[in-house]
């Protein structure tokens, strides 16, 4: 047979039966969709979280005490560690060649109290560099001073929320804010930024980083933030980092250093196994699919027994009446299965106008994926009827009668 | 040119078992109009199928122009088959949502004829058959001695040398069996074998060659 003819004739029979068809077709379509919107879901939410890490720039490395303890996988986000980081570190970090800025972070929950309203606030010390690093800027006054790190000025810049809740609408440059037992006097108010790596940058309070060690009483510091002034030392200044500190810290390497795209690729990779879990999942509705064209194809056969013995008796083989039901269970997985990419698209464009921060999209894989799945289902679950058709003997599927033993 | 050979065929129903065909001999030449009768599980619908090449008897040897059939694969038969064998069936067996175009031209397609030599050979039958008015009816658009015409249509649009008719008129009002087996027998007049399974001794009495069969056998 001819593929013309084969598609003509399955074009047919589809018509014939339309609602076999409209069932079939529904099934493989949600199940393509199924597998395209959770992938897409997957895929948002993946560039949403790796947005929040991005603030940080390519040239920045964090330093964490405490030593990572296989190559892969996350660092120790809140790894305690016997030897501190200390401010004398970050200082002999920042005389390293190439380092641009280092920030180093000492991070507590305190109570700041003003006029009598008292609120828990993150409280960050840190140096000026730190808003370069972070790119934050502020919308009232200024930013940190510049200052030796270990020299302490009872100044701070707060977040617009800290503001508001404990200023109202009153002005709060030049105010006293209380952190623990000392007064803070405001020297800037942050503007509006979203959260970002895992901070709340509208519920902060920032302070000298040796302020902040006296508060907590801490030596150790959480992060060193160091910004090198070309992305292509990166690695070197890296490597210059860790000898400086297993230098000072007598021979032992017990700090890591990280850059930001060690890191996104690490969440990446965890984020990338989430969706194909997910797209996984979603897969087993083709699978359901799958066993309902079988079903729909056994009737099928069952049920065009005579044309099948008809077919034969005119010319048909038995390979090409199995090639017959193949092809219209792979036509109409392939055609349901476009148009629930379709749809899929459809819908992912409807939920990216509505939901602007995130924006969907299913991957090329998941596409293709779905689709190359759909038909791979469909033929294998077609098989067992398309057999059953091919090996009915003519006479008696003329006469109606199902394969029976021949003597 | 047939010939068969001590052909036999047996059913097994349960522990029983039936001789459809029982030491079976025949030899039919090119051209021949032979009419088959006998009772109700004579054999005769067998003898077609085997003849037809849609079964195999049990032993014997069947002979159609000089090709042993009996030694033939599945694949080989259905060849020889859409080559040289024509049926026509007592209850048309047209497939209803084809037109009386389409069913034409369903063995052509099948045997994978291009659509072009396709479209002139149907034309030809159509106009043969008087049906191209009709060429473009689904079959329950027509009456049952139009259905019957669209089938020896699609039965002869191959050019087989044999065609076989297993009660082409057993389901058709006397006026339109007459019509149906006139053209069966113009057919015949251009030289294709007929073989004709009829249960109405006047039209087997039309035949050139009459075979009677009871349980099995040709008598
Ligand atoms: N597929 C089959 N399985 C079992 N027995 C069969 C089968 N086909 C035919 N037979 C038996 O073989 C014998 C011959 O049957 P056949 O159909 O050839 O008779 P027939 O002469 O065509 O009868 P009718 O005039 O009723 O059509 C009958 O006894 C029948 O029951
Ligand atoms: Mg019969």
């Amino acid at each position: 047979m001819l593929w013309r003819d084969i598609v003509t004739f399955i074009i047919h029979v589809l018509s014939r039966h339309r609602f076999r068809t409209l069932v079939l077709w529904i099934a493989i379509a949600i199940g393509v969709v199924a597998v395209n919107l959770l992938t897409a879901l997957g895929e948002g939410a993946k560039f949403f979280i790796l947005e929040e890490f991005n603030v940080l720039g390519r040239n920045t490395l964090i330093t964490l005490p405490g030593k990572k303890e296989t190559s892969g996988g996350m660092p120790p986000l809140t790894g305690e560690s016997p030897r501190p980081l200390t401010l004398k570190d970050a200082n002999a970090v920042s005389r390293l060649s190439g380092v641009r800025a280092v920030a180093p972070i000492v991070v507590g929950q305190l109570e700041a109290s003003h006029a009598g309203k008292i609120r828990e606030l993150l409280t960050i010390g840190t140096s000026r560099d730190f808003f370069s690093i972070r790119q934050l800027g502020v919308s009232q006054g200024q930013i940190l001073p510049v200052l030796d790190l270990n020299k302490g000025e009872a100044v701070c810049v707060i977040g617009n929320s800290s503001r508001k809740e404990l200023f109202s609408n009153k002005p709060a440059l030049g105010q006293w804010i209380r952190l623990g037992d000392t007064r803070f006097r405001v020297i800037g108010v942050l503007k509006q930024g979203g959260t970002s790596f895992g901070f709340d940058m509208d519920d902060v309070i920032i302070i000298p980083v040796s302020n902040a060690q006296s508060l907590f009483n801490v030596e150790g510091l959480f992060r060193l933030f160091v910004e090198v002034q070309a992305y292509h030392q990166l690695d070197t200044i890296k490597g210059n980092i860790v000898e400086l500190l297993k230098e000072r810290h007598e021979g032992e390497e017990d700090i890591t250093v990280i850059s930001q795209d060690a890191m996104l690729s690490s969440v990446q990779d965890i984020l990338e196994t989430l969706t194909i879990a997910v797209a996984g999942i979603a897969s087993i509705s083709m699978l359901v699919a799958g066993v309902l064209i079988m079903n729909m194809m056994m009737i099928t056969v069952s049920q065009r027994v005579k044309e099948i013995g008809l077919l034969k008796a005119l010319g048909a083989t038995s390979s090409s009446v199995r090639l017959l039901f193949l092809c219209e269970a792979g036509f109409i997985a392939t055609v349901a299965s476009l148009s629930g990419l379709l749809l899929s698209h459809v819908i992912i464009l409807l939920a990216n106008l509505y939901f602007v921060e995130v924006q969907f999209h299913s991957p090329w894989w998941a596409q293709s994926g779905s689709i190359l799945l759909a038909v791979f289902f469909a033929v294998i679950f077609a098989w067992l009827p398309a057999q059953r058709a091919s090996m009915l003997s003519p006479v008696e599927a003329l006469q109606g009668k199902q394969q029976k033993e021949i003597a | 040119m047939i010939e068969l050979k001590h052909l036999e065929k047996r059913f097994q129903i349960g522990d029983q078992t039936v001789h459809a065909l029982d030491d079976v001999s025949l030899r039919i030449e090119q051209g021949e109009y032979i009419s088959v009768m006998g009772p109700s599980g004579s054999g005769k619908s067998t003898l077609m199928n085997i003849l037809g090449l849609l079964d195999r008897a049990n032993s014997g040897d069947y002979m159609l122009d000089g090709i042993n059939a009996g030694k033939l694969n599945e694949a080989e038969r259905t060849r020889l088959r859409s080559e040289k064998i024509g049926f026509v069936f007592q209850s048309y067996h047209l497939v209803p949502r084809l037109t009386a175009r389409e069913n034409i031209e369903l063995p052509m397609m099948l045997s994978g004829i291009a659509g072009k030599a396709r479209k002139q050979k149907v034309d030809d039958v159509l106009a043969k058959l008087d049906l191209l008015d009709r060429a473009h009816h689904s079959p329950n658009q027509l009456s049952g001695g139009q259905r019957q015409r669209v089938a020896i249509g699609r039965a002869i649009v191959m050019k087989p040398s044999i065609l076989l008719a297993d009660e082409p008129t057993g389901n058709l009002d006397s006026k339109s069996g007459e019509g149906v087996t006139q053209l069966l027998e113009s057919l015949n007049a251009e030289g294709i074998t007929l073989m004709v399974v009829t249960h109405d001794s006047t039209l087997g009495a039309r035949a050139n060659r009459q075979l009677n069969m009871l349980d099995g056998r040709i008598v």
